[in-house]
């Protein structure tokens, strides 16, 4: 076929996929409700809704810095440009307000407003088919109790084509999965619940699994990894680099409180995610944690341990050791995990011994500030205390000294970026 | 070894033993600049907290060899003419001190903000003033002492 064949198929194929995905996805508008028609006083609904949009971690994508919770607004960026998260609360203008629970249901489930448009997959609906009736119905209840916040929110800022709507039907055609979790009978009630819960509301895959070109999940490489908001979001799998292989303990201490000390602190979106996590139902976040830790089977002892003190390295040049010794280790020291910033050794450190120097570069710059607020690990923000030289040459030498791995060859371009992206939230 | 430093409009040289000495340690024992306080060594609390090139900056964990030709600014070197200048004035007037070991280090990161957002919001001084703790609760007069030297 010449080039051009190549184009005109590519091209006759699109607008197929297009012109059929807006046949079959079409949905009508489903009438608006009065807002005082929806009086819920169903209080055990809103608390468990509560404790199953903490899970879903709504409220991170759906508040936006110093709003109101719930209220929206929070840019979400994606590589096809930026989204506006939509404002959750019973607002009948500017919320949901006006929504039965039927369309809220449509929306979680099929991915269409209450008018019918279709609604872009950042919303991860994807997941959240799995949902069942009992938990949607919660999770409306716990919204319609908030109170309802006026708050227009921006108009979503996307590159043509996808500025166009209607394209998010072709989109589902290939991507949205409706296939049902049947309960697997050989795995413990536990494991099951925790998978309905990863793979539903939990939404893990959305950050953890590698997207392709059109921001579908490669479903054949779940769990592999992938990249958010420049953070790096590990494996889930057995291709996780680490030193301690993952257990059901320590991932429900991880993701309860943001930390463990052989594994890390969580930042950048983890950093929320585990927030409010922490903030439902820790029998959930067991669950949770048996069905993670069973996707990276056998991993035990695969890896090489360097000790929590790291190699003793005799080739690396004084200025770099100095600034480690001055800056680093003050904290990430022999007493590492016990004093008041909760410094891990950094043998142990997911960052420090994953491929990508994503994370470490991140932590480093940006730091770990959320203690202010929320308690927890602590790590100064370095990039208005260090050059970009001296991050670049002091995270590569934790990566000579506290792990096996090869040095990093992406660490220039992941500072470079930091900065352009500033000082987290 | 030898290092030289720009503090305050000077340039000078030091010896240090050890080159990771953090530059909180050589300003206070070596120079005689005892603004900056050591608080808690771990840049958290920002009671050692200086200026370098601008930046406000946990003196405790920056290694002085670190600093290179970046040219730091203490407390002592916000003096205009031997007498506080505008905010540290404010923070006088407004006794906004109790037990004063955190002071130093809000006056930095408060000149800091007033540099580049010279009338802030409530909000914006709330949030940048957030990496410096004061045990006694002098907050509010913190924020008043910040407002007046905003609109004096």
């Amino acid at each position: 076929m010449t080039l051009r064949r190549v184009v005109l198929t590519v091209v006759v194929v699109g607008i197929l996929v297009a012109l059929g995905g807006y046949a079959l996805m079409w949905r009508p508008a489903i009438a608006p409700v009065a807002t005082s028609a929806k009086a819920h006083v169903d209080r055990k609904a809103i608390d468990h809704g509560a404790e199953l949009a903490s899970i879903g971690n709504c409220a991170d994508c759906h508040t936006s810095a110093n709003g109101a919770a719930y209220a929206g607004g929070r840019p979400i960026p994606t590589p096809f440009g930026t989204i506006y998260a939509s404002n959750l609360t019973p607002d009948g203008e500017t919320g949901i307000g006006s929504w039965s629970e039927e369309a809220f249901k449509r929306a979680m489930r099929d991915g269409v407003d209450r008018e019918g448009r279709q609604l872009y997959p950042a919303f991860p609906y994807d997941h959240f088919t799995h949902a069942t009736d009992a938990d949607i119905h919660a999770i409306y209840a716990f919204l319609m109790s908030k109170p309802a916040v006026r708050n227009a929110v921006p108009a979503n800022d996307l590159a043509s084509p996808f500025s166009f709507r209607p394209i998010v039907a072709g989109w589902k055609l290939l991507f949205l999965h409706r296939d049902a979790l049947e309960p697997d009978s050989t795995k413990s009630a536990e494991w099951n619940r925790g998978r309905y819960l990863v793979e539903g509301l939990g939404h893990c895959g959305s950050c953890h699994t590698p997207r392709n070109a059109l921001g579908g999940e490669k479903r054949d490489r779940a769990y592999a990894g992938g990249v958010v908001e420049g953070w790096n979001a590990p494996p889930l799998n057995a291709s996780l680099v680490t030193t301690h292989k993952w257990t059901v303990d320590q991932l429900a201490e991880y993701l309860s409180t943001g930390w463990h000390r052989l594994h890390g602190a969580a930042a950048g979106p983890m950093a929320d995610v585990a927030k409010n996590l922490g903030r439902a139902s820790q029998d959930d976040v067991r669950a949770i944690a048996t069905y993670i830790a069973s996707l990276s089977p056998g991993a035990e002892g695969a890896k090489a341990l360097v000790p929590a003190g790291g190699k003793v390295l005799t080739d690396q040049p004084a200025d770099v050791v100095a600034i480690y010794n001055g800056a680093c280790a003050k904290c990430h020291n022999d007493r590492h995990d016990v004093g008041p910033s909760q410094a891990i050794s950094l043998s142990y450190s997911t960052a420090v011994q994953q491929p990508q120097s994503a994370n470490a570069v991140r932590v480093v710059m940006h730091g770990i500030e959320s203690y202010r607020t929320d308690g927890g690990p602590y790590m100064p923000a370095f990039a208005g205390i260090l050059t970009d030289a001296q991050i670049a040459s002091v995270v590569q030498y934790v990566r000579a000294r506290y792990t096996d791995q090869p040095q990093w060859t992406d660490v220039k371009s992941q500072i470079a970026k930091a900065r352009q992206e500033g000082v987290q939230p | 070894m030898k290092v030289s430093l720009h503090v305050n409009g000077k340039s000078q040289e030091i010896d240090v033993a050890d080159p990771s000495t953090p530059l909180l340690y050589v300003l206070r024992d070596n120079l005689g600049l005892h603004g900056p306080r050591f608080g808690c060594g771990l840049g958290q609390c920002g009671s050692c907290m200086v200026h370098v090139d601008g930046h406000a900056t946990f003196s405790c964990v920056l290694p002085v060899t670190a600093v290179g030709d970046r040219k730091v600014t203490t407390l002592e070197g916000l003096m205009e003419g031997g007498k506080p200048s505008k905010l540290q004035q404010a923070f006088i007037d407004e006794e906004a001190a109790q037990c004063g070991y955190c002071i130093s280090g809000m006056v930095m990161q408060a000149q800091a903000l007033l540099n580049k957002t010279p009338n802030p919001t409530d909000d914006e001084i709330r949030r940048h003033m957030e990496p410096n703790l004061c045990r006694c609760g002098t907050h509010a007069a913190i924020m008043r002492a910040i407002k007046r030297a905003a609109v004096a």
